[in-house]
């Protein structure tokens, strides 16, 4: 039986047990006593009985008998050495396990007494659409046979108890029904718990991404000296493709952070400016007409993906730019088609919608009685916006313009198609320089072998990305929160 | 007149000359500012509207299609000149089909068949897509061997291109891709009406293709399509309960703190980082297959969380406290007021943040090149698990392509892109701005 | 200092000393009406308020005494759906004359808040910020002068000579509203409103303001809204009497308590409603 069969009929069980548990409720109410909980309660009770416990071992089942599983197939495989023609033990078992799915897709008769040759079984697979490597070996056909006929054994097995544990529960759901029984009570307790546990799934995700970045960081420090990654300043590392076993590389940080903060500083030297000076028109001088126009296109403008903006960098203003400084100069131009300045300006322009909307929340929650004061006084609208409002906003501003460098630092799109590859270190924004994010992505796109130094390097730059950004999130978020609780 | 303020300060009470308080300076002043303010917002607009009418002006031809109608002759010595078919299914797999649709194009132009200089120059005039085409049409129903039937036949990228006037004939011959002779072809067919545009289907349809007039965003569609569910289904179900958890039962607490500052600094970490947490995690560690929109739908899950956790819980906090005490004060049980009441008045914020989430999801990039979602998947994919694209994947893809037809499809699927991602959001506003309730 | 700001000075003085009230007209308003929208907030009101005198606007809420005080110095227009129709006149010049400049009006009719409202910055910036904007001091030491007089004069300067250059957020409320008043002060404005201010304030510091008003009749006209009877009573001597929008009795403080010409007044005084 499979899985979802089995959790298919779990689920039905949970149904009658619902409809038997309320009925019973029902039944069981005349009038005399007061029930404590509402009948449909009792089901939902009788429901959660009889699947929670069953989905839970499911799960669990589901999980540990693929790992026999695989253990089970490793003891059966022969003795790896030398001369064996799988490199490693790891590779036969994963190669064996995979036999054993294809032939799953034959008819009974022939997966349960296949050919003995891989040469004769590998084109009636061919047949099913089962592409297998040819290097699989003819000793493993007797293994994956085996192997699915001990599947076929443990999910069946499996299948038993889980339906046992399903009923077991709707029958103890159902006999709990009596009229003062604290259904209720007990279906929200579950719920809670429920709540309680979708509510840590961020943290989860936090120390998902810690721990998977660490490892691997820590797996690429081993073959590459931390002096070498921190301080380098030559980025080459030598793309290695899959097999040829990796020849040293350079993995210099230095170049790829300087093209990162350079791009991130053009892009925020566009973006706070322009940001800025239309938060504070939209909240101070735009009348509501204007406003009910302008905000909602600002916030198509922030809807846009970065890719779009990286395309039209790519397409339309690198070439643009390059052309025209071609012809301001006559001829070379002295913009490259891929630059900072271009993949900042593009940037920049991606990030005026974020600035403006940050900084328009802060604005305008600067209590109207600052405006009055100043207004009172006879100050024009400029000058009170610039003498009391922005000095009062300037804490938060200045949150929103580090969440919007954060933003800036880890984009990826726009610098991956216009900020070009090459690994310079120039001050010349003309030129073109990379990015951490541009070099993640080169390095795990492709065919790599996943532990050579060149995939892992991605990790590292990972993490420092991450640290980079966390410091400047955290750091921005306790202003802004300080900043609110001032005017509440 | 220099000492009038001070004056002022001990007698109030003057019918006193007008001061000078720099009035004109100060309105100068005032009126610059504004017209900063105005540029500001003019450029964010401006440079919007530049961004959108290239892309159009570049995209919008990918939406029509240029096809041959020509009369194939299913000529058995052709496909079969063996007469084997009956014995040997391969037969009519490999067979010679793009020959048929030669042999139709140069009936229809009049070129003597032995001519072997103008049949190379035919060569690239049909799209190589005419073999599959053809192919299923005889595998379908062998019986069309040796009959005649108008099949409607795409031409090259190149002609579609001359086409649709894109390419500029008064260039030197040996500098363009199409050569003088393709073009007299062209208008000739054209003339006779064989040649003509149609709505560009296979945009919609096609998988992944090395030749720009057989690809088409069909297998994107549908990655894409399989990632919104998922994200759809596990995102909001996860985020509203941990909202609730959080607005409505937890406790101020270290725990709560902590999750709090956890889930802020999520919706700021970087994409690409949750794309290396879905490689590490989902990939290498689970065991889950290479560019499948399962991996995918979960990495876009995981970075929408926090996006729709904190509109909920937005939504939730603006419910006013009065329900609440109504609905407890009444004997509803704190479960049974957050679900019954509480829920539904905040159900339109917790909407607007859900479909705003899967915008941003729809459009997102990076994280997904990471799980090998940049692969070359020809055939759309049936389940998740399958090998598949997403939209925006695919057009990074056809951004690293040279040949400018691609960039004509790179620009259309943009356009398409953008039409889902704008009524998302639009949708998004009109609800935000329809259920705005002012408590 | 010129011989005719001795004059004056030495009137308001004789006045105060004879007691004899100065009967000048220095704002004027005529047919005053508001609209917030659609919905009309003053009708046709006619009232005067006499220089270097204390005018008081009483009423239930909502009767449009803080909107007609908002009228004399224009703060209405900062509020978009708001209309203001009729003749409001400063020392005989409409203030609604496309030609008044409302900044130099402001400048001349000062306002002080419900809430004190000090800017986040220091006591001295908050003191010095309006003769800046104007552009009042033209040397250093002016500056200086001006935020102590100003101080000296809304009675704050001993409590706060030592932390002029602490904020001024971390006054007590009652010091916050007197930096406010301070603050209007350092513009020597013609004419003070005042927007019930000492609503947020606790009974000592309230009397502290109220005889800061009283002082300060000497050398402002002052127009003061409140809600408390006994406040207009102590600080005014001149009453106005608002319901519904509508001005229902004006005219000299003793005489408005004591025997009130109109019916809703009287109710309104003995406490029948309100």
């Amino acid at each position: 039986m499979s899985l979802m069969l089995v959790f298919a009929a779990v689920l039905a069980i949970g149904a009658v047990a619902f409809f038997v548990g309320r009925q019973r409720a029902l039944v069981q109410d005349d009038g005399k006593v007061k029930p404590h909980s509402r009948a449909h309660y009792h089901g939902w009770w009788a429901f959660l009985l009889a699947t929670m416990p069953a989905l839970l071992l499911l799960i669990v089942w589901g999980v540990g008998s693929n790992v026999y599983l695989q253990e089970h197939i490793k003891s059966q495989l022969p003795m790896q050495t030398a001369d064996s023609p799988i490199a490693s033990e790891k590779l036969a078992a994963s190669l064996t396990t995979s036999l054993a799915n294809g032939l799953r897709r034959l008819d009974p008769q022939t997966a349960a007494n296949p050919p003995a040759s891989f040469a004769e079984l590998q084109p009636q697979l061919a047949a099913r659409g089962v592409a297998l490597a040819p290097d699989t070996q003819d000793y493993m056909i007797p293994i994956a046979v085996d192997a699915n006929r001990m599947q076929d054994r443990l999910s069946l097995i499996g299948a038993i108890l889980i339906l046992a544990v399903s009923i077991g529960g709707a029958t103890l759901g159902v006999s709990h029904v009596q009229v003062r029984a604290r259904a209720r009570n007990n279906v929200e307790k579950l719920v809670l718990w429920g709540l309680l546990g979708a509510s840590t799934i961020a943290i989860l995700t936090t120390i998902g991404i810690i721990l998977s970045l660490l490892f691997q960081t820590i797996n690429f420090f081993e073959r590459v000296p931390l002096t070498n990654f921190f301080f380098g300043t030559v980025w080459d590392p030598r793309f290695a493709a899959a097999g040829s076993g990796g020849s040293e590389g350079q993995f210099g940080l230095i170049p790829l952070l300087a093209g990162t903060l350079y791009i991130a500083l053009v892009a925020m030297l566009v973006a706070v400016p322009v940001g800025l000076m239309s938060a504070v028109y939209m909240a101070e001088y735009a009348s509501p007409r204007v406003r009910a126009v302008v905000k909602p296109a600002l916030e198509l403008l922030a809807g846009i993906p970065t890719i779009v903006y990286g395309i039209f960098a790519l397409v339309t203003l690198g070439p643009f730019l390059r052309d025209l400084s071609a012809a301001l100069a006559g001829g070379t131009g002295f913009i490259q088609a891929q630059s900072v300045f271009t993949a900042g300006l593009v940037m920049g322009v991606m990030l005026i919608p974020v600035v403006s909307s940050l900084s328009d929340d802060i604005i305008t929650a600067v209590p109207r009685a600052m405006r009055d004061g100043s207004l009172g006084l006879g100050a024009t609208r400029s000058e009170t916006i610039k003498r009391v409002i922005l000095p009062a906003a300037l804490p938060g501003i200045v949150g929103a313009i580090l969440l919007t460098a954060s933003r800036a630092i880890g984009e990826t799109m726009i610098v991956v198609l216009a900020a070009g590859v090459a690994a310079n270190l120039t001050a010349n924004p003309f030129e073109a320089m990379t990015t951490i994010t541009v070099k993640i992505v080169n390095q795990l796109t492709g065919d790599l072998e996943f532990n050579s130094p060149q995939t892992l390097v991605a990790f590292a730059l990972g993490i420092t990305l991450f640290a980079l950004t966390l410091v400047m999130n955290i750091f921005a978020l306790y202003i802004v929160r300080k900043y609110r609780e001032q005017y509440e | 007149m220099t000492d009038i303020p001070l004056n002022g300060i001990a007698n109030g009470t003057v019918a006193r000359p007008r001061r000078d308080i720099g009035l004109k300076r100060r309105y100068a002043a005032e009126r610059r500012f504004r017209i900063y303010g105005v540029l500001a917002i003019s450029v964010g607009i401006v440079f919007l509207a530049v961004m959108l009418v290239t892309i159009i002006g570049k995209g919008y031809t990918a939406f029509w299609q240029t096809t041959a109608t020509l009369p194939i002759t299913f000529d058995a010595n052709v496909i079969d000149p063996e007469n084997k078919r009956a014995t040997d299914p391969n037969v009519l797999i490999t067979a010679n089909y793009p020959k048929l649709a030669e042999n139709a194009l140069m009936a229809k132009l009049g070129i003597n068949p032995d001519d072997k200089v103008a049949a190379r120059k035919l060569k690239g005039f049909l799209s190589d897509g005419a073999r599959a085409q053809l192919r299923t049409m005889v595998t379908d129903d062998p019986s069309i061997i040796g009959t005649t039937r108008n099949v409607e036949i795409l031409v090259a990228a190149n002609i579609d291109s001359a086409f649709k006037g894109q390419i500029d004939l008064s260039v030197d011959e040996s500098r363009r891709k199409v050569s003088d002779q393709q073009v007299t072809w062209m208008k000739q067919l054209a003339a006779e009406g064989s040649l003509a545009e149609h709505f560009n289907k296979g945009l919609f349809t096609f998988g992944a293709s090395s030749r720009p007039e057989t690809s088409g965003m069909g297998v994107a569609i549908i990655g894409s399509f399989y990632m919104m569910v998922i994200v759809l289904l596990l995102a909001l179900p996860i985020g509203v309960a941990a909202s609730i958890y959080l607005e409505e039962f937890a406790k101020k607490s270290r725990l709560t703190d902590l999750i709090e500052v956890n889930i802020n600094n999520l919706a700021a970490v970087p994409s690409i980082v949750f794309g290396l947490l879905g490689l590490s995690v989902f990939i290498n560690f689970l065991g889950l297959p290479r560019s499948a929109a399962l991996v995918g739908g979960l990495v876009l899950t995981l970075m929408t969380l926090p996006t729709i956790i904190i509109a909920t819980r937005a939504a939730l906090a603006a419910v006013p406290p009065s329900i609440r005490s109504a609905a407890l004060g009444l004997g509803a049980s704190k479960m049974q007021m957050v679900f019954q009441h509480i829920l539904p008045l905040a159900a339109p914020g917790i909407l607007t943040g859900t479909i705003i989430g899967l915008a941003r999801a729809l459009g997102e990039t990076a994280p997904l090149l990471l799980i090998g979602m940049v692969a070359f998947v020809a055939d759309r994919p049936a389940t998740p698990l399958e090998p598949s694209t997403a939209l925006p994947v695919q057009i990074y893809m056809w951004a690293n392509e040279a040949e400018r037809a691609f960039v004509e499809r790179m620009s259309g699927a943009i356009i398409i892109l953008l039409i889902f991602l704008m009524a998302m959001n639009i949708t998004a506003i009109v609800l935000r701005r329809r259920f705005e309730r002012r408590w | 200092m010129n011989i005719m700001t001795e004059t004056a000075l030495e009137s308001a003085v004789n006045d105060k000393m004879n007691g004899t009230p100065n009967e000048t007209i220095k704002m004027r308003g005529r047919k005053v009406c508001v609209f917030y929208g659609e919905k009309q907030a003053l009708f046709d009101v006619d009232l005067d308020v006499r220089e270097n005198q204390v005018t008081a606007l009483i009423g239930p809420s909502g009767c449009g005494k803080s909107t007609f005080l908002r009228c004399l110095n224009r703060m209405n227009d900062t509020i978009d759906s708001a209309r203001v129709a009729g003749k409001i006149t400063l020392d005989d010049e409409d203030i609604y004359d496309p030609k008044i400049d409302v900044v130099e009006l402001r400048a001349r009719v000062g306002m002080v808040f419900q809430k004190p409202n000090p800017f986040p910055k220091s006591i001295f910036e908050n003191v010095a910020y309006g003769p800046r904007i104007h552009g009042l001091a033209r040397k250093k030491g002016d500056l200086d002068e001006i935020v102590e007089t100003s101080l000296k004069k809304a009675g704050l300067f001993n409590e706060v000579k030592d932390r002029l250059h602490e904020p001024g957020t971390g006054l007590s409320g009652g010091q916050q509203q007197r930096l406010c008043i301070a603050r209007a002060i350092a513009v020597s404005p013609e004419v003070i409103l005042m927007d019930e201010p000492c609503s947020a304030l606790d009974p000592i510091a309230t009397a502290r303001v109220e005889e800061l008003i009283d002082e300060l009749r000497q050398n402002y006209t002052i127009v003061i809204v409140t809600h408390s009877m006994q406040q207009a009573a102590r600080v005014s001597q001149r009453t106005a009497m608002f319901h519904m929008g509508y001005l229902v009795e004006e005219g000299e403080t003793d005489k408005m308590f004591t025997n009130p010409d109109d019916r809703r007044t009287q109710d309104y005084i003995t406490g029948r409603f309100g």
